[in-house]
């Protein structure tokens, strides 16, 4: 025997975490082969019998995987089978849940860029018909036309947004329990109908359909949006803030317009973009309030004004090559507002966590 | 120090009164103002467009909810106008229950899957872009449905109605699938599932830590302790969020227009081409209008504002008290 | 054989390798990492059957992190990383083929917060654990009186078994909660500041109701107060960071480590000087 005596107390080697409930490299190499045999299985099912396209092998590779798992899990008892069995279900559905959107996203930028040349976005459709080619004519208007209006509808509804969600934190009234129900109730009223609203009120007033009638329509819709994400963000403010103002001795109105609201600047920055983000693809109540024009507007009582949701709507139904072409581009565009809504609003929102 | 005990009875309750001063009424009040706009601006557009319409009403009676034709007078009295909106409406129904049918189930493991599944990245990620899509316009599934979707719809529409054809409501008279009821509400699943995940996956995750914990602690497996704990806690939130889907879905309008044949005929079969729901009506109808027709077209959208206010009124209800619960 | 047990058992020495496997559970020199922190250290303890074992130190020492390590609550934690051995009736639990759920469904958990579940009333709650683990049992009254009893809930409830877990006093659910995790006859419950949220009276009901289990079962409890441990436990172990990770002090029969501690820290700690 050695001499050497070992002190286990003093082990030279410092323990290594490690994660002996996670999947070794083993099981996950058998596993992603077990999928993989799955998927050529399913593949040459595909092949064997017909079935077509990728919704037919999913369909097949689900089944096949399905058994799979049953076999596999054999040997375990029902309850760790059932929990396997489950697991596969609920992954297999949330793939179908996830594919429309994801979908939409590439579609809309694989399609979409083909268009998104710079004349897309500096030209209007006034001297190009929408089956001219794609280096021709462009949006310009109808963005313009579409800024221009969530622009308006926001300044419309950002004051009223904060009002209601000032009555619900701060005020706290008889109607507290009631205004909430009513921007819940109201955040449901069908984009059409706003639209609607609009055209017996304030087109059939002034005669005549304009951006402005657009704006109000949207405001209509974009009201609920602004004044739940108002509450909502001044519901964050804690109470300590309130307290130590009134303990200062500061009245309500001191208390509500010098405390809270600057604490809550960013939050309702938040609820302005959300709201506009909400509305700027709204399609239907355009179409009874501000139509849709070829060349640039820049008044919003001069009439009828382009928007990109209507240049969209208008070149789909034309439906020649070059105007769904032109339609895809349009969708991109307005969703890259809508992304960079939410990429401002993010911040906003973040600024306002801190 | 000596406590000197009272006998006397319990004293009298004082009233702690707060009283505002001038300046803090005169801010109650905008404020007060301010936040009953909502209050107002519901009030008047039931009112407005109840007005515009109520000659309709009055000319028609029921007539307008039950009949099926939408037939514009040659304006010299031969061919009277004859406007209804019966098809529209349990158009509007059908195409909306399919969608949420459809979109339920899918949402709620959509939902399990982000919150209890994926890995915590991928949580993260999936959430974003969970909200992003929510916030995608319907015009954008529209047209994804007509280019993209149609040729799966169709090609799932001829499996159903081979398959299952002896199912009253799937077989088809005539052998044209597409523009169907079914195509349309398949797109509108795409739709309202975003805003249904997003809802569940809020209330699943307010699911106190330590209930999924305790289920662990049993020895219970995964899905044991969503049967056990998540579910029951998060259902008035998903029912909710379900509500909000459909009333999302029975005022939908452009999806609708361009993915169905809007065709004045009852019609439950679901792969039929034909039908249709009252926005897509309206859009349909709006630009070649008499002042009649426009009329009724208020009229069709008043129906359609009270649907979607009663469907949405539950909605609020309920989440409302799901959430004071908590 | 406790008796025996009392001299010998819970040193912290971690050379020492014995050959026969302790009825209950053990560690061997367990780590645990949340990502890149190191929050516990070595730390190697016995936790035989039919004793009480408190584990004491300030907040952010680890007790917490250890007594999840002890039924597989840690790995819940995405970040979560561990090393040495968790050892139940000489088996490592954390071996490669072994089923968590089966080794929590041994080894029990009752929570800080008395938490019933809420969709479900007082018989139901018993019984949840039973119907989770899908085992079979062939006579549910029983089991719910007897776990009811073992809890001493039984006198308190035996007439509203359908009442909701809610109507209960804090307490009474907390104890509720302990009937529970007994229905599926685990050897080992652990208990993470099961009274921290309970009024006194309620403290002491609990209290009893553990000793009386330790008659059967281990129990392995975290706590902050002081007499709590010194009341209910048979062994004590004193847990510590210097901001680094959490260790092990020392650990020893109660009653010693309360007296004569060999740690002038253990000594300070328990008389309340910091912590």
């Amino acid at each position: 025997m050695s001499t050497v005596v070992s002190n286990p107390q003093s082990q030279p080697v410092a323990p290594q975490p490690t994660t002996p409930w996670k999947p070794t490299r083993k099981t996950q190499f058998t596993g992603a082969f077990s999928i993989a045999v799955v998927a050529i299985a399913s593949f040459a099912i595909v092949l064997l019998t017909g079935l077509a396209g990728i919704d037919g092998f999913g369909l097949t590779f689900l089944v096949v995987f399905f058994g799979a798992t049953f076999v596999r899990t054999k040997r375990l008892n029902p309850k760790a089978r059932k929990d396997a069995m489950v697991g596969v279900a609920i992954c297999a559905a949330s793939v179908l849940a996830f594919f429309p959107w994801m979908s939409i996203f590439v579609s809309v930028v694989v399609k979409g860029a083909k268009g998104l040349q710079p004349n897309f976005l500096i030209e209007n459709m006034q001297l190009t018909t929408p089956d001219d080619e794609l280096n021709m004519g462009g949006a310009a208007h109808a963005i313009i036309g579409s800024l221009m209006m969530v622009l308006i509808a926001a300044a419309i509804t950002l004051p009223l947004g904060i009002l209601s969600g000032v009555y619900l934190t701060e005020i706290r009234g008889r109607l507290t329990f009631l205004v909430r129900f009513v921007v819940q109730s109201m955040s449901g009223v069908p984009s059409i109908v706003a639209g609607l609203f609009i055209y017996t009120t304030f087109v059939n007033y002034t005669n005549s359909f304009s951006g402005m009638a657009g704006s109000l329509a949207l405001a209509v819709l974009m009201l609920p949006t602004v004044a739940r994400t108002a509450e909502e963000v001044m519901k964050l403010v804690p109470d300590d803030l309130r307290s130590a103002s009134y303990a200062l001795g500061a009245r309500q109105w001191r208390t509500s317009l010098m405390v809270i609201l600057p604490t809550v600047r960013s939050g309702l920055t938040t609820a302005g973009i959300l709201g506009i983000a909400r509305v700027i693809g709204e399609t239907a109540p355009l179409l009874l309030t501000s139509l849709s024009n070829n060349s640039y507007v820049f008044n919003p009582i001069g009439g009828p004004i382009g928007s990109l949701p209507t240049y969209v709507f208008g070149l789909l139904q034309i439906g020649t090559e070059n105007s769904i072409n032109r339609a895809w581009t349009g969708s991109l565009v307005l969703m890259l507002l809508v992304l960079v809504l939410f990429l401002i609003a993010r911040y906003f929102g973040g600024k306002a966590n801190r | 120090m000596s406590v000197v005990p009272s006998f006397e009875a319990t004293p009298e309750q004082r009233e702690l009164l707060v009283i505002y001063n001038r300046a803090d009424r005169i801010f109650r009040r905008i404020v007060t103002s301010g936040a009953l706009t909502s209050l107002i601006l519901l009030g008047l557009i039931g009112t407005f467009l109840f007005v515009r319409s109520a000659q309709i009403f009055n000319d028609r009676g029921l007539r307008f909810i039950t009949g099926s034709n939408w037939t514009a007078g040659s304006g010299d009295g031969v061919i009277p106008d004859d406007f209804s909106i019966g098809p529209m409406l349990t158009g509007t129904i059908l195409v909306s229950v399919i969608a949420l049918v459809i979109a339920m189930p899918i949402a709620i493991c959509g939902a399990l899957y982000i919150e209890f599944y994926a890995a915590a990245r991928l949580r993260k990620l999936l959430s974003t872009l969970l909200d992003l899509a929510a916030a995608i316009p319907s015009l954008i599934f529209g047209l994804w449905g007509v280019v993209l979707f149609t040729s799966f719809g169709e090609r799932w529409s001829i499996f159903l109605n081979s398959r299952l054809g002896w199912v009253p409501f799937i077989k088809v008279q005539a052998e044209v699938f597409g523009r169907s009821p079914f195509v349309a509400g398949c797109v509108l699943a795409s739709l309202i599932t975003p805003i249904i995940t997003s809802v569940s996956r809020e209330v699943f995750s307010r699911t106190p830590r330590d209930l999924i914990d305790t289920c662990y602690a049993l020895g219970s497996t995964r899905w044991g302790s969503i049967k056990t704990v998540v579910l029951p806690f998060g259902r008035s939130g998903v029912i909710g969020g379900a509500m909000l889907g459909l009333g999302r879905a029975l005022g939908e309008t452009v999806a609708v227009y361009l993915l169905l044949n809007i065709v004045f005929r009852y019609n439950f079969r679901i792969l039929e081409s034909e039908g249709g729901n009252i926005a897509s009506l309206i859009a349909l109808k709006f630009g070649e209008a008499t002042e009649y027709e426009l009329k009724a077209l208020v009229a069709a959208g008043f129906v359609l504002f009270l649907l979607t206010l009663v469907v949405n009124m539950v909605a609020a209800t309920i989440v409302e008290k799901s959430t004071r619960r908590k | 054989m406790v008796q025996d047990s009392q001299t010998s058992v819970a040193t912290v020495s971690a050379s020492q390798t014995t050959a026969t496997a302790v009825r209950g559970l053990e560690t061997k020199n367990v780590h645990a990492w949340f990502g890149k922190h190191h929050v516990l250290s070595d730390v190697s303890l016995q936790f035989p059957e039919r004793t009480v074992t408190g584990l004491i130190g300030p907040s952010g020492c680890g007790k917490s992190t250890f007594i999840r390590l002890l039924n597989r609550m840690h790995e819940f934690i995405p970040s979560a990383a561990m090393a040495g051995q968790v050892l139940q009736d000489g088996q490592d639990i954390y071996a490669p083929d072994v089923d968590a759920a089966a080794i929590r469904l041994k080894i029990g958990m009752v929570f800080q917060k008395p938490n019933p579940f809420p969709a479900m009333n007082i018989r139901e709650n018993v019984l949840s654990g039973i119907k989770l683990a899908h085992l079979k049992v062939a006579d549910h009254d029983a089991i719910v009186e007897s776990c009811l009893t073992r809890a001493g809930l039984w006198k308190e409830v035996k007439d509203r078994l359908t009442a909701t877990g809610g109507s209960l006093s804090g307490g009474q659910q907390q104890r509720l909660c302990i009937a529970r995790s007994l229905a599926v006859e685990p050897n080992v419950l652990l208990m993470d500041e099961p009274c921290s949220a309970l009024d006194p009276g309620s403290t002491l009901r609990i209290e009893e109701t553990i000793k009386e289990l330790a008659e059967k079962i281990a129990v392995v409890i975290v706590t902050h107060n002081m007499q709590q441990a010194a009341r209910v436990s048979d062994f004590c172990a004193f847990f510590l960071t210097d901001g680094g990770p959490g260790y092990l002090v020392e650990a020893d029969a109660t009653k010693k480590l309360f007296t004569n501690p060999r740690d002038t820290r253990t000594a300070d700690y328990v008389q309340g000087k910091f912590g």
